[in-house]
């Protein structure tokens, strides 16, 4: 790491610091009771108390989440390269999309529980669904945005269309399939929420709403935070693969005006 | 009878580009010939239709009537014989320069050890031998348009199409260039045909040049370059060098006098 990225991380890790200190002095000074705000401590205790039984719901939900996402990115993928490359079929398939998009999936939730029970599939599909529009539409985006010189030079050495795919669309678009899986994760994890809400006895969603019947709120912030743990490590996953795949694309090295935005 | 056929010869042609509610004439009646190993550019004002000549030459636009022939062929669509240098260098980011020049090479699917050496030998020629492990964003704008220079090269085609590859440069690195462009045109001897708008480029680099008037483009005349080869940079100080830029000047409506 960088002396600018180690000082950036100080300085987050220092507020975060500040910001939980904060929190743990107001609920003592204030003697908030513990069902309505916990404070950090009776948190942190909660999830070390039972941590076995987190790491396996927490686990659930990743691999609802992982799996539904994966789907959506093949899927997605696929979808947006026959949109691109079919262009007779974009005026059908695009509108189709777009009204599935509209679609809310909590509305749809429940029937997926009658369709395919209390296992972990309804979930997966939950979590497909929602992530799958934003791979789509940034995977169609990204396929049609390569530079019409380099298609031009492209059909002037008589590129198959294979050829033309490979070499020219697909690189173009990586840079905007990442910024679309990365919304779509985030997505996924509300997806797969969304579908441990509405029925099941497994995963971070299902622990919430136990803790809300049991007026246990610590319970509740506990799996909060396993929660957006999950999210951070799984957008920084992306963020990892990116990197690797596409260096052309964002210089490795922060820059050294500083300043910029994280 | 000719003694041989033109490298590009061009008679007679006009393209009307047709919208839902109009139609555009383009050119009007163009017509000249390239010999091959000759340069010759195509001249005229911003939007007069010359980049329309060149890609109906390339085959990537059709026109509506005419004669159009590529060493004799009529041409009727894409033809690898064919280097294109487009406004835009149009390298692909993810690729360094080197792999950039090997692009053609792959797309004809060409021997590999034998495009590699020749991609080196071209990325030397275009003096970047040192920037081959680069990506374009390392590279300038003047080192980018040499790779294309090198890429277009790279399937050693038989002519090569020049569409107003130095005008989004600056004055400095495009008179750098066209200084290196004429280098290269003489070590490979290639069929040219050039667009642009700047006469002394024009002038520095050319056998004959075509000057197009305003749309839809007709040949206002065809002015042959009489300068002694190998031509040095200071060429262009030389009265006779500015006695065809006045000349041109005059066609298309610059007094210089």
């Amino acid at each position: 790491m960088t002396s600018i990225a180690l000082q950036r991380a100080l300085k987050l890790t220092l507020t975060l610091a500040a910001m939980v200190a904060a929190w743990e002095a107001l609920c003592r000074l204030l003697q908030i009771p513990a069902f309505l705000i916990p404070a950090p401590s009776e948190v942190v205790l909660r999830l070390y108390e039972k941590h076995d039984l987190y790491l396996i719901h927490t686990w659930i939900t990743i691999y609802e989440t992982t799996a539904g996402f994966l789907l959506a990115v093949a899927f997605g993928i696929v979808s947006a390269a026959i949109i691109v490359v079919i262009p007779r079929l974009r005026d059908v398939v695009m509108p189709l999309l777009l009204v599935a998009q509209l679609v809310p999936k909590v509305a749809v939730a429940p029937l997926l529980l009658i369709w395919f029970g209390y296992g972990l599939f309804p979930k997966i599909i939950v979590a497909f669904l929602v992530a799958f529009f934003p791979i789509v539409v940034n995977g169609a985006s990204g396929l049609a945005s390569v530079q019409p010189e380099l298609l031009d030079l492209g059909s002037s050495l008589q590129a198959s269309r294979w050829q033309t795919f490979w070499k020219f669309r697909v690189p173009s678009a990586l840079p905007e399939i990442f910024s679309g899986m990365k919304i779509a994760v985030t997505l996924a994890i509300i997806g797969a929420i969304i579908g441990e809400f509405v029925g099941g006895n497994r995963g971070l969603g299902y622990l919430i709403i136990v803790a809300n019947q049991e007026l246990d709120t610590a319970l509740a912030f506990a799996a909060i935070f396993l929660l957006s743990l999950v999210g951070i490590v799984l957008y920084a996953l992306i963020e990892m693969f990116e990197r690797i795949l596409i260096p052309w694309h964002a210089p490795t090295e922060p820059l050294t005006t500083g300043g910029r935005a994280l | 009878m000719k003694a041989r056929a033109a490298a590009i010869e061009v008679a007679d042609l006009y393209k009307t580009y047709t919208t839902a509610d109009s139609k555009i004439p383009a050119l009007d009646g163009v017509s000249f010939r390239i010999d091959p190993g000759e340069f010759v550019s195509v001249l005229g004002p911003s939007g007069c239709g010359k980049t329309t000549v060149l890609r109906i030459v390339a085959g990537l636009t059709a026109k509506t009537s005419g004669v159009v022939e590529v060493d004799g062929v009529p041409v009727t669509g894409p033809q690898r014989k064919i280097g294109l240098v487009f406004q835009v260098p149009a390298l692909m980011q993810w690729r360094t320069a080197l792999q950039n020049v090997l692009l053609p090479a792959e797309i004809l699917g060409l021997d590999r050890a034998g495009s590699r050496m020749r991609a080196r030998e071209l990325l030397n020629l275009v003096g970047l031998a040192e920037f081959s492990s680069r990506y374009p964003r390392e590279l300038s704008g003047g080192m980018q348009q040499r790779v294309a220079i090198a890429r277009a090269l790279a399937h050693d085609p038989a002519i090569l199409l020049l569409d107003e590859p130095f005008s989004a440069l600056d004055m400095m690195t495009r008179n750098q260039l066209n200084i290196e462009l004429l280098r290269i045109w003489s070590e490979r001897r290639k069929s040219s045909l050039l667009i642009t708008h700047s006469i002394p480029e024009a002038i520095f680099l050319s056998d004959r040049i075509v000057v197009l008037g305003p749309r839809p483009a007709r040949i206002l005349d065809v002015v042959p370059v009489p300068l002694p080869r190998p031509r040095e940079p200071s060429v262009r100080l030389s009265l006779d060098f500015l006695r065809i830029v006045d000349r041109i000047g005059r066609l298309v409506g610059l007094e210089y006098v």
